[in-house]
């Protein structure tokens, strides 16, 4: 028998094929990775806020991100583009502020668990009520506060938990919050109840449990609150509004791109709405009054 | 040729060929493994490279793999995983149970027992279509919406009911394989020898279905396993739901890879516990069992 000498050389071209394989591979990698800086607009560390002449992700356009279904009352009948309700109201007054009129402005949806995705946004900005904290800084950027938010507790009306007037009579209660909002982290460290809170994908489900009976109270902002409570489940009533623990109010703010180099004009836009008084006005048309919540201790 | 061997007078001699034929297979050998380990280093090292090199390495470094963010989730991740393994000993016992049932009504002969292999034949077709989330919900939220007393309105309850509808009409439909599997001469046998045939069933046709679909019954187990995490679209707080209220709170993605790693690392024994019942019956098979 002879050895086997003619296949012998075949492993060798086998690797030398597998090798060159991974080796395109990886070209071909390398190739796909964005190469930041290369491409976009000329790096310019002072970003020019020049009107309607900014670095945006479309050029001449101002793209805004936000979740869809787009809830009252921030945004009216699903439709963010329409101007109407207090975040699409509050967006396109700072589009205008930053030189883009209403039909410059383009509309994205963006599910809330993907505006704080790394890699590169699709949007310019993100509203959907998030609040700024320090820990999220680490991943986006935040403009200044455009809203201060104070958080409010629902209950049906013909419930025990209705009649509770203080803090300390919530911690019998079975709560429920949406997660990822500051809500939960309300119930959580200020509330402390007894029961483990049930925590929602969406204020939809939340609405449900509480009709179902399967929670005896839900947290929310109170404009949130007040709009569920008058159009949506009118058998609910607002139990009270929770008084901001800690130092700094909880704010809502525009979220950006952790190196995005709009944010400080975005923030000079939102600040300067804040000073002409136009932010209050546009609260005070969009948002109820919510003076006559009382405050639970 | 080995008693020759020993019983000759001079000593066994490999020929130099064969000598020949020895050495090049241990330098074949050799050869490809060394091979083998230099192209996954090579592999190994290029993907390092291309991960660790990319323009966002650093951000997704610390967005996905941020040692702070692991311990402070993995607590909570455990805490819910213990919510999956209840629903999953608790589901997984009720979907055999029910699905072994089902699947028995609707291979039942005899036209006596057409409602019963109508009603299974219909309760498979429509739950194995119905998308599990909305099952789900319609359980979930639905029967409590209907007010009814004495139902309860647990979340965790309603949704294992859920998840047991659903994969017993999966599991149903697997052992209603198994039983077609067995020949009808099984059958003829066991009836010919004198068993009655719900015997013959019992008996003969099951055990021999139950052995050959027993991967198939761990796949839908290792299914149901990840599922249970569905229930939290009612409020209660599973380990992946757990993972997403830290990531949503502080927008860092961390906790997410910690509770994938945890069902990884359960679901790895429930593979080799598959592999080791395969191969056991596989041995019993050998030694003459019934096939």
């Amino acid at each position: 028998m002879r050895p086997a000498s003619l296949p012998r050389r075949r492993p060798t071209k086998a690797a030398a094929l597998a090798l060159a394989v991974t080796a395109v591979a990886a070209v071909a990698a390398a190739g796909c990775a964005p190469q930041p800086g290369t491409s976009d607009a000329a790096p310019d560390a002072k970003a020019s806020c020049a009107p309607g002449k900014l670095a945006t992700e479309v050029p001449g356009k101002l793209t805004i991100g936000t979740d869809k279904p787009a809830y009252a009352p921030w945004f009216q009948d699903d439709d963010p583009a329409n101007g109407k309700g207090f975040e699409s109201a509050v967006a396109h007054a700072v589009a205008k502020k930053l030189g883009y009129g209403k039909d410059q402005v383009v509309w994205q949806t963006v599910p809330f668990n993907t505006a704080f995705a790394p890699g590169e946004k699709k949007f310019d900005f993100d509203l959907n009520q998030i609040s700024i904290s320090e820990r999220r800084k680490k991943a986006v950027a935040f403009s200044s506060g455009y809203y201060d938010v104070r958080q409010a507790v629902i209950a049906l009306k013909s419930s025990k938990a209705a009649k509770v007037t203080s803090l300390a009579g919530l911690k019998d209660v079975k709560l429920g919050a949406q997660v990822g909002s500051t809500s939960l982290d309300v119930v959580n460290d200020v509330i402390r109840p007894k029961q483990q809170a049930a925590v929602f994908q969406k204020n939809d489900f939340a609405k449900t449990a509480l009709k179902n009976g399967q929670v005896a109270a839900i947290v929310l902002d109170l404009p949130t609150a007040f709009y569920i409570t008058s159009a949506e489940v009118p058998e609910a009533k607002i139990v009270g509004q929770l008084e901001n623990t800690g130092g700094a109010a909880e704010q809502f703010g525009l979220v950006l791109d952790k190196d995005s180099r709009l944010t400080s004009c975005v923030t000079g836009a939102v600040d300067a709405l804040r000073a002409d008084g136009t932010l209050a006005a546009l609260e005070k048309r969009w948002l109820s009054d919510a003076a006559d919540a009382p405050v639970l201790k | 040729m080995e008693k020759t061997v020993t019983e000759a007078e001079d000593e066994y001699v490999p020929s130099a060929r064969r000598i020949e034929r020895e050495r090049h297979k241990r330098v074949r050998t050799r050869r490809a493994t060394a091979i083998a380990a230099l192209s996954t280093l090579v592999t190994a090292t290029v993907l390092f490279l291309v991960v660790t090199n990319s323009p966002g390495w650093p951000r997704t470094r610390e967005t996905f793999f941020s040692a702070e963010y692991a311990r402070e989730a993995l607590p909570k991740v455990i805490d819910g995983l213990w919510l999956n393994l209840r629903l999953l000993v608790v589901c997984g016992a009720a979907v055999l149970v029910l699905g072994l049932l089902l699947a028995v009504a609707r291979t039942l002969r005899g036209p006596v027992f057409f409602p019963l292999r109508a009603l299974a034949a219909a309760y498979t077709d429509f739950f194995r279509g119905l998308p599990l989330i909305i099952c789900l919900l319609l359980v979930v939220f639905g029967v409590p919406a209907l007010r009814l007393t004495g139902v309860t309105t647990d979340p965790v309850l309603l949704g294992g009911a859920a998840l047991t509808l659903t994969y017993s009409a999966y599991v149903a439909e697997v052992f209603r394989a198994g039983i077609e599997s067995v020949h009808p001469s099984q059958r003829a046998a066991a009836r010919s020898l004198g068993l009655s045939s719900g015997q013959a069933l019992r008996f003969v046709v099951l055990p021999q279905a139950v052995r050959r679909v027993v991967p198939p019954l761990l796949n839908d187990l290792v299914s149901l396993q990840k599922d249970t995490g569905l229930v939290s679209i009612a409020g209660a707080v599973d380990a992946v739901y757990a993972a997403q209220i830290i990531a949503s709170k502080d927008f860092n993605y961390t906790p997410y890879v910690v509770a994938g790693l945890v069902f990884v690392a359960l679901t790895i024994p429930m593979t080799r516990f598959t592999d080791w019942v395969t191969a056991r019956m596989d041995r019993q098979r050998a030694q003459g069992g019934t096939t």
